[in-house]
């Protein structure tokens, strides 16, 4: 029988209505028309965190090697870097 | 004791499917550097209330994925197969609201040919497109194994692995509303 990895419902349902506001929040910085390295660093951290939920809870990598881990999460922080790079690169000089 | 959840292949699969993103992302973003009032022109005419209602329909998706993992390791097959169809169903969700969208888009005559920034919106979004369809058939698969019993304690294999190419097919949306949506 496999180790139990998934998490309670209870942990599941609270880290989704997290993720839901997070989205708003997302959402919002648009609607208010957001710009500058302020708001990519925000849109970054929350994108961020939220992949790592979804990464660690609900892909249960929290319980996984930690090879698995590194190579998601470091997916994200890859990825993010080269966004900020290429914003940072079009701002007016 | 540490342990991966579902089959190690899907592991590869989903490591290969995040560097094609990635690659894709950075080639959004450089071209982005150097077309930059085009790209916030035209990103600004996009509906950005139907991609902000697409996450909440995948993330949703993603979490009635992991309660039906969880009714699974109770051996609920029942709980797991409701829970599968209710990803389902916000799946369908995400489909039909991007349907809706490029219509608008033709509509408008945006085309992978109208503009770099149109260029990567239509490729970008309808490669995801077509792995959320394939995560639905996934789905499917997993609710008809669900009804019948298929998942326990001592079977999970079939029912994590795809619960993580679908959790993969959210994380890669998580990086691209933002990016072609909000950040201006």
């Amino acid at each position: 029988m496999n180790s139990v990895i998934h998490g309670t419902p209870r942990r599941a349902t609270v880290l989704w209505a997290t993720l839901i506001f997070a989205t708003l929040l997302t959402w919002g910085m648009g609607v208010l028309g957001a710009t500058g390295k302020g708001a990519i660093a925000l849109l970054a951290v929350i994108s961020f965190w939220k992949g790592a939920v979804i990464i660690l809870d609900f892909m249960a990598l929290r319980h996984a090697p930690l090879l698995w881990r590194v190579l998601t999460l470091g997916w994200m922080v890859l990825v993010w870097a080269v966004i900020a790079i290429a914003y940072i690169k079009g701002l007016p000089q | 004791m540490p342990r991966l959840a579902g089959d190690l292949a899907i592991w590869f699969f989903i490591l290969a499917e995040l560097l094609a993103f990635g690659v894709f992302f950075a080639a959004y973003a450089f071209t982005r550097a150097n077309n930059i009032e085009l790209f916030d022109a035209e990103q600004a005419a996009l509906n950005r209330n139907a991609g902000a209602l697409n996450t909440v329909l995948l993330l949703t998706a993603s979490y009635f994925v992991v309660r039906a993992v969880q009714a699974a390791e109770l051996r609920l097959s029942h709980a797991c197969a409701r829970w599968l169809l209710a990803a389902i169903a916000c799946g369908a969700g995400f489909l039909i609201v991007k349907v809706f969208e490029y219509s608008a888009a033709f509509e408008h005559n945006i085309s992978l040919s109208s503009s770099p920034f149109h260029m990567f919106y239509l490729s970008l979004t309808f490669f995801h497109f077509m792995h959320v369809i394939l995560g639905m058939v996934i789905l499917i698969a997993m609710w008809n194994g669900a009804r019948r019993g298929r998942y326990s304690p001592d079977d999970m294999n079939g029912l994590e692995t795809g619960a993580a190419y679908w959790h993969m097919v959210d994380l890669v949306w998580l990086v691209l509303f933002p990016l072609v949506y909000v950040i201006h």
